[in-house]
């Protein structure tokens, strides 16, 4: 508030001068001209009186002369003071609302009323700094999981978006330089609620700054950077960048994956992407040659891990030799059915349109598909309003390269436990991978997947830590089991439960839980619900457990009557 | 040399100045106070104050707060002198005037303190 009560203060010198000057040379005026009283008496008016007429002079012009009437020589001060007055006052408010209206004062007031509101939040928040597709696809799912954010971002456009986004909480957003110290500091960098720093912005400079401001401030917070380079990674990563995104490099990794792997690639997309698809390919021959157009940063992310894994590829580049592409490499578009032909498209088994340009995506896809109606496709789409073209052209796997890195953000915060479900993943085999899937798809049905996880402690699970408290056993199974009956299964899977640094896969139902255990799962949304219902209310567990109802019955009772009636409907 | 400063110095020593030709005298005597210096001294206090506004300087913070603390002495002076010449059927009597002059001598112990403050800063300016 400081700088904007200052400079509004410095902006009011002048008119407030203008109108003190005027005021007493027109007082001064009245009270030196000699006037008349009604007794034709020489007569001089007193400052008070002086100082009265002034003032409602100056302001309406009426009321008359008093108390006297007037001579000549104080109707002609009177006629010039009006003028002055008048002037002086349209000055003095002209330049009150052009300082309202003054760009640089603007700033000033959006920037300080930002640093209020961060200030104000008490929460443990995350900054966000960087509100492109990208950023907002974060930002919203975040916030439906009710966490609080702030917002940074150079561009006055997003922020206004960001304002008529209607977002759960109130998400202040700043437009300003996030490589601008000053700029983190009022954003709340140095706050200790700041739970974590994510940059995702289009530089990778600016990332930089973020990561390092970041980390002197408190090492052990969370930062998480978005990275176009191979250098900027290696850069980010030396000062304990906790994680780095390239969201090419990412990718790349998903397609081998799906590749070599389908079922546990499956596996991994499902629990991460609520609106998975299932990918056909591990159904198809993907062992084979595959076609890849465009090497840019994709196309060589493509390449090293392609290579890595021995998988044959053929790229197609229009510029071969400033991009640098292996040899073999095929000269176009890949948009033409020539240079597909060129590239043995008859014997490959996929093909990947890599470029920046959504729509030479498409046609590549489509001319590739009028050449071989069954070759695997996978589609980079850059942009998200693209998002109906691709799904029309059916493309078997669209790399969106926004989702991918705002989904891995979003995972790393909102259930960490995820990425220790997904390292313990890379142990398994196909097998177990394709078991699991056939058992979740049990589960859910046709519905979107949800993932979350719980620690046993006093704030997330008051009824089980009372439960253990009194010594009495609860079991994994207790917690997927319908709090409405007990006999039903609730729709949802305990993945992983973690002890200590002992994780296990899949536990036994009938494990038993202990203080400190954190425990994933997966399932439908609507169980989570119920599951925290369990995992909170002291009756609910005690039902669960031995089957007895709670004190207090007629009300349960009524309630459970009441809710098992749609369903029962529903059938 | 900085025009700013010159100019409110001139303001902050002539605020000074008209107070104590105002304040000269014996304090219950109307003949030996006018009015036009005490509206002299009010409105230039006025335009001094006005300039120290918005200065973050420590020393302008505090210059702002002896003006306005003078700003203060000076009006209440003036609104007791239209008082005693307006409201009451005495008129202007001894008793209002003593009550004036002190008020404008406290007043003036603010302008002193303003033009202390004011040599003070100059001086560690040049050192």
């Amino acid at each position: 508030m400081g700088h904007v009560f200052y400079l509004l203060l410095r902006r009011l010198r002048a008119p407030f001068l203008t109108i003190i000057v005027i005021y007493s040379i027109s007082t001064l005026g009245f009270v030196l001209i000699p006037g008349v009283d009604d007794q034709g008496n020489p007569w001089h008016m007193d400052f008070f009186h002086a100082f009265y007429f002034v003032s409602f002079m100056g302001s309406t012009i009426g009321f008359g002369e008093i108390p006297y009437p007037f001579t000549a020589a104080q109707r002609a001060w009177t006629m010039v003071m009006i003028y002055a007055t008048v002037i002086g006052w349209l000055y003095s408010i002209g330049k009150i609302l052009s300082l309202f209206q003054d760009p640089s004062f603007n700033r000033l007031m959006r920037r300080t009323t930002f640093a209020r509101r961060v200030r104000r939040i008490s929460d443990p928040f995350y900054l966000v700094c960087g509100f492109g597709y990208t950023g907002k696809r974060l930002v919203s799912r975040l916030d439906e999981q009710g966490i609080q954010l702030v917002v940074i971002d150079i561009d006055p456009l997003a922020i206004d978006e960001l304002e008529a986004h209607s977002l759960g909480l109130a998400v202040p957003g700043l437009c300003g330089d996030a490589a601008d110290p000053d700029t983190l500091n009022i954003a709340g960098i140095r706050r200790k609620n700041c739970m974590g720093v994510i940059a995702l912005t289009n530089d990778d400079h600016t990332n930089l700054a973020v990561s390092i401001d970041s980390k002197l401030v408190n090492p052990d917070r969370l930062v998480i950077s978005r990275s176009q380079s191979a250098a900027n990674t290696a850069n980010l990563a030396s000062f304990g960048t906790d994680y780095i995104i390239d969201p090419f490099e990412t990718f790349a990794q998903h397609l081998v994956k799906s590749i070599r792997e389908p079922y546990k690639h499956n596996v991994s997309d499902l629990v991460i992407n609520p609106h998975h698809k299932v990918w056909a390919s591990p159904y198809q021959d993907t062992s084979g040659r595959w076609i890849v157009c465009g090497y840019g940063r994709f196309g060589r992310a493509l390449d090293k891990i392609f290579r890595r894994h021995e998988i044959p590829t053929t790229f197609i580049e229009i510029d071969p030799t400033l991009r640098g592409a292996p040899e073999g490499t095929v000269l176009g578009m890949g948009t033409e059915e020539e240079t597909l032909r060129q590239a043995k498209i008859e014997s490959a088994t996929g093909i990947v349109a890599g470029t920046p340009d959504d729509a030479d995506n498409l046609s590549i896809i489509l001319t590739a598909r009028q050449i071989r109606p069954d070759i695997i496709t996978v589609a980079r789409q850059n942009l998200s309003s693209n998002k109906p073209m691709f799904r029309a052209a059916a493309v078997n796997l669209i790399m969106e390269p926004v989702r991918i890195i705002a989904d891995e953000i979003f995972i790393r915060i909102n259930t960490p436990l995820l990425m220790d479900f997904l390292e313990c993943l890379q142990a398994r085999d196909e097998q177990w991978a394709r078991e699991l899937l056939i058992q979740v798809g049990e589960v859910v049905e046709d519905q979107p997947l949800d993932a979350w996880s719980f620690e046993v402690d006093a704030v997330q699970c008051p009824a089980i830590v009372d439960c253990l408290g009194r010594g009495k056993a609860v079991m994994l199974d207790h917690l997927c089991r319908d709090p409405r009956n007990r006999e039903n299964p609730l729709p949802a899977v305990v993945l992983l439960l973690k002890r200590g640094s002992t994780r296990t896969l899949l536990p036994d139902p009938h494990t038993e839980i202990l203080a400190g255990d954190e425990i994933l799962v997966c399932g439908k949304h609507r169980a989570e619900g119920s599951m925290k219902w369990i995992t909170g209310n002291y009756n609910v567990l005690r039902y669960i457990r031995t089957g007895v109802e709670a004190p207090g019955g007629l009300v349960w009772q009524w309630l459970s009557a009441k809710r098992e009636k749609p369903p029962a409907a529903r059938q | 040399m900085n025009a700013e400063k010159v100019v409110f110095a001139f303001f902050i020593l002539l605020a000074l100045t008209f107070n104590f030709g105002f304040f000269l005298g014996d304090i219950d005597n109307p003949e030996h106070h006018h009015v036009y210096e005490l509206y002299a001294a009010l409105v230039v206090s006025l335009i001094a104050t006005v300039m120290k506004f918005g200065d973050r300087t420590h020393m302008g913070a505090v210059l702002l707060a002896t003006s306005l603390v003078a700003d203060l002495q000076l009006i209440l002076a003036a609104v007791v002198w239209a008082a005693a010449v307006n409201f009451t059927e005495t008129g202007m009597d001894p008793e209002m005037m003593a009550s004036i002059v002190s008020l404008s001598g406290g007043a003036l112990v603010a302008n002193f303190t303003s033009v202390v403050l004011l040599i003070l800063e100059t001086m560690m300016v040049r050192h």
